[in-house]
């Protein structure tokens, strides 16, 4: 990963930017975060930029409880934790820009600029000496997993659903069938139940749930919605509205098995069948995608493969608590204000503690973090240990397995000489729920080599 | 009394009207659905062909390179997304040479400009992620793909501004034969006409018995196609199709006027004409065959899946007739049918003559049309257009960047929209990546900003598909609060 200056191909009566300090592309939670956090951190001239007429992002149409258990050690509702972070911005000098879309990124060596426009103050291109992405994910549709069958009306996906329903007051269905048993899919049955509907049943391809426990416990059984694992729609019937569907029991390679199929009649088919992190803009830019996230490649604070462009919360990868969205992005706040901070000082000023102490095995500071099979993936993706030392700082480690765990197992760090580098117990693992170890910056000075693999091991 | 009906407003019967739109004629143009375009027009392989493939001896050989010619000068005149990307029919082996050698011969009687054959090596040096495997090409320039449903639309928006008569959701039940007029009857309204064009696609052989003995029979078959994301990028430049040989008809790969990969379709008879679903089956077809002409393809990109139904006969050519007094069919269109398109409306027009129409030119017509796609203005423009139009400045549909300004000025080009897919085929939201996840609700609230119709009475897409249901019982206590 290298930094590579692009030229700026810029129209000449746009020459006279608007400068920032820090342009943050998103206002949802991790946009708000990272403005704060670099707020925190020093920084004064602070634009968020929100494609939608409010702040707040996802978590306006998340009218539901649940939110804030970590961060604020309180339950509170989407909209009262985004409102959190909005009333933080009231007396700071941080700036929004609503209604406005980013349209693309230009990234040179002293400066990002940013092409947008809006409504209310048309086309316009500032420039900006760091930059947050957080722009978030979006929903995969019917058509990427291609269920075949009718395009009729009543096939939604669940956020979109919930944007109908708890924003704009209206019902999207009377009978339902939910597919896929991710966290927004398991809500709007409890949801849609709520409003007079029948959620027929929820259908998961997996042998396991993709969504959090507590809400299989609180959106299904406690409204006696049967779920099916190892299940999957197979056909969709209706002229114009969704009449039907056919759903049928899957083998251990996901191939419906002959003589499965049950009919139910529904009006509408609710899609919950995963989300994908929005980084078309991220790519125009340059940055580097990691295939495993479909996020971009970050390092251990967030820095994306491209100068002064960093990353955090759903558009790095899929989070099912906000609370880690939220320390995602502050972390990623502080670490654009210190990479501005540099950036103005000048880096030609020696930093001493930069130095890799004598007599250490390691020949460069930048490592690569690899996973097991039973591991999806980690972020960051690499650490570079000279900017850890620079920080005094441990690092966080996120990441998800790919099966369910029941039984308490290890979580390993090997170097690549096979060395134990740190290990850590769990009770308990499942894909829905991301998992995070700090891993001490003491214990990473003495591994060898420049790859750290991250597996699942048994309990001796 | 019109002087026209035309039954059935695809991309036939709406080049009719464009037509007839130039002279002295009270004309109505009757459709079933609640827009135009919506049978084949709107479900097919968009593709402007070249004219090397139907026989010389048919009305299709004899139309096609005409066809191609006036299309590509309309699209221009239309201001419609066509690009002339030019066509490769690639083989692999001996037999697929002849036909090659076959179809350059025919290309050659139907008036084909610029074929050339290739070997394998130079078509890659035009197309570098062809198969290795393939050791022969035919080249054909002067061909391409278009935005079919808007090229249908296109004509409707200008034929309605000149004064023809569109009647949306009036579905032909009978037609009785009046002495020296038509009466074209539907469960709304009878209409009184002297002459009748039967252009109702699919059904038009149904239409057709309304008024003589029957002469062909419409075979629907239904085709499945996959469109990969535009980040696939521009993996080829041309309309790729493979030979035709024993085992399979060859499942295409073209690129979309809107930067996607088109692949398919399979064909398959089906009973009921109206089918468009799609099927495991067919869909897996098409994946078996997809990467055989590109083997780079990856339909993992897929962002959506569609089927169309073609309206193939057991008549084998069109059929461009007179049937009965005053009555023209111009029925059986299947492919090259969007490429013949603009010239068969211009021969149907000679024929009705030839029954007693009688033409005379308006003093005053205008058959152009004009569309603002922000996505074409250049860049240095963008900002003075935004600051005098700032609806233009909104993004509604991020995946495609359509703005708030493209779907207000569709909605005022004189044709009733009330879908959200009718939005999506006028200005191309909801065509990308979230399939309309994120903007479906916001052109929902602009649909009934501008129309003034209520959430519930906008659909998907035909009647029938509405979107939702009622208030929530949380907004009825509101209201009720309130």
């Amino acid at each position: 990963m290298k930094h590579v200056p692009r030229a700026a191909n810029l129209p000449e009566h746009l020459a006279n930017y608007p400068e920032y300090e820090l342009i943050v592309v998103g206002g949802g939670p991790a946009g708000l975060a990272a403005a704060v956090g670099a707020y925190q951190a020093g920084l004064r001239k602070i634009l968020i930029v929100e494609r939608d007429t409010f702040l707040g992002g996802i978590l306006n149409q998340c009218i539901h409880n649940g939110f804030g258990l970590h961060h604020f050690g309180e339950e509170l509702t989407g909209p009262e934790y985004a409102s959190r972070f909005i009333d933080q911005l009231e007396g700071t000098t941080i700036e929004t820009a609503l209604d406005t879309m980013v349209l693309s990124i230009n990234n040179t060596d002293a400066w990002r600029y940013i092409h947008m426009m809006s409504k209310a103050e048309g086309y316009q291109v500032l420039r900006t000496k760091a930059l947050v992405l957080a722009m978030g994910c979006r929903e995969r549709t019917r058509m990427q997993i291609q269920i075949p069958g009718s395009r009729a009306a009543g096939i939604i996906n669940a956020g979109q659903a919930q944007q109908f329903v708890n924003l704009e007051g209206h019902m999207v269905g009377k009978r339902v069938i939910i597919l896929g048993s991710g966290d927004i899919g398991l809500i709007m049955a409890r949801r849609l139940t709520l409003e007079g509907a029948k959620v027929v049943a929820c259908v998961e391809l997996m042998p396991y749930s993709g969504g959090l426990m507590r809400n299989i416990v609180q959106c299904l059984q406690d409204y006696d919605i049967p779920l099916y694992l190892s299940h999957t729609i197979t056909d969709i019937r209706g002229k114009y509205r969704v009449e039907g569907v056919t759903v049928q029991a899957v083998d251990e390679h996901f191939k419906p098995i002959p003589g499965t199929e049950v009919d139910y009649e529904v009006d509408t088919v609710l899609l919950s069948v995963g989300l994908i992190p929005e980084n078309e803009l991220s790519r125009a830019a340059g940055v580097q995608i990691d295939p495993h996230t479909s996020g971009p490649s970050v390092y251990e604070n967030g820095e994306t493969s491209e100068k002064g462009i960093f990353a955090c919360g759903n558009v790095l990868h899929v989070h099912d608590l906000v609370d880690y969205v939220t320390e995602e992005a502050l972390a990623a706040g502080q670490a654009a204000a210190t990479f501005v901070k540099q950036e103005i000082r000048g880096s030609e000023t020696p930093n001493e503690q930069n130095r890799i102490e004598p007599g250490q095995q390691l020949t460069s500071s930048l490592i690569a973090l690899k996973t097991d099979d039973h591991i999806a993936y980690t972020v960051p993706q690499h650490i570079r240990l000279d900017k850890l030392v620079e920080m005094d700082k441990n690092v966080r480690i996120f990441f998800r397995v790919r099966q369910n765990y029941p039984e308490p197992t290890r979580v390993v760090f090997r170097d690549g000489q096979g060395k134990q580098i740190a290990a850590f117990k769990r009770p308990y693992m499942a894909p829905g729920e991301m998992e995070n170890v700090s891993l001490p910056m003491t214990l990473l000075k003495q591994m060898s080599g420049q790859e750290l693999k991250l597996s699942v091991e048994e309990i001796a | 009394m019109y002087d026209l009906a035309i039954i059935g407003a695809g991309v036939v019967g709406c080049c009719l009207a464009y037509e007839c739109s130039r002279y002295n004629l009270k004309v109505l143009l009757l459709e079933k659905e609640n827009d135009v375009s919506l049978g084949a027009s709107r479900a097919n392989t968009a593709i402007i062909h070249g004219g090397y493939d139907p026989d010389p001896d048919t009305l299709m050989g004899q139309m096609n390179v005409p066809g191609a010619y006036l299309t590509m000068d309309r699209v221009e005149t239309l201001d419609v997304e066509f690009i002339k990307t030019g066509s490769l029919i690639v083989g692999f082996d001996e037999k697929d040479a002849q036909v090659i050698q076959e179809k350059y011969e025919k290309g050659l009687i139907n008036g084909v400009k610029g074929m050339e054959i290739l070997n394998g090596d130079e078509a890659r040096d035009r197309e570098p992620q062809l198969s290795p495997e393939v050791t022969i090409a035919l080249w054909v320039p002067d061909s391409g793909v278009i935005n079919p449903w808007e090229f249908t639309l296109a004509h409707a928006e200008v034929a309605v501004r000149e004064g023809v008569d569109l009647k949306l959701n009036h579905e032909v039940t009978g037609i009785d034969w009046q002495e020296d007029h038509y009466l074209v009857h539907t469960p709304e309204e009878s209409f009184a006409a002297r002459y009748v064009a039967n252009c109702a696609g699919i059904h038009a052989d149904e239409i057709h018995s309304m008024v003589a003995e029957p002469a062909f029979k419409i075979e629907a078959t239904r085709g499945q196609y996959y469109v990969l994301d535009r980040a696939v990028g521009e993996i080829i430049k041309s309309v790729i199709f493979p030979c035709p040989n024993a085992l399979t008809k060859g499942i295409l790969v073209a690129p979309t006027v809107h930067g996607n990969i088109l692949v398919g379709p399979d064909a398959e008879r089906i009973d009921d004409k109206e089918n468009t679903s799609t099927t495991a089956a067919g869909l897996s077809h098409v994946a078996q065959n997809a990467s055989r002409c590109v083997p780079g393809l990856n339909l993992r990109s897929n962002i959506r899946n569609y089927a169309g139904v073609r309206a193939n006969s057991d008549y084998g050519d069109f059929f461009l007739k007179i049937v009965a007094p005053h009555f023209l069919d111009i029925a059986a269109i299947k492919s090259p049918g969007l490429t013949c398109a603009p010239v068969l409306a211009q021969e149907a027009v000679k024929l009705l003559q030839g029954e007693g129409l009688v033409y005379t030119p308006k003093a005053e017509w205008d058959g152009t049309r004009k569309v603002v796609r922000f996505k074409e203005i250049p860049e240095e423009d963008r900002a003075a257009f935004i600051a005098d139009h700032p609806d233009y400045g909104r993004v509604i549909c991020r995946c495609e960047t359509i703005t708030e300004g493209e779907i207000v000025a569709a909605l005022k080009r004189g044709l009733p929209v009330v879908s959200l897919d009718g939005v999506k085929r006028r200005t191309g939201t909801g065509m990308g990546r979230c399939q309309g996840g994120f903007c479906g609700p916001r052109i929902v609230e602009i649909l009934c900003r501008e129309t003034g119709i209520s959430p519930e009475a906008i659909t998907q897409d035909k009647a029938g598909s509405y979107i939702l249901c009622g208030p929530t019982k949380s907004e009825v206590q509101e209201e009720e609060r309130a």
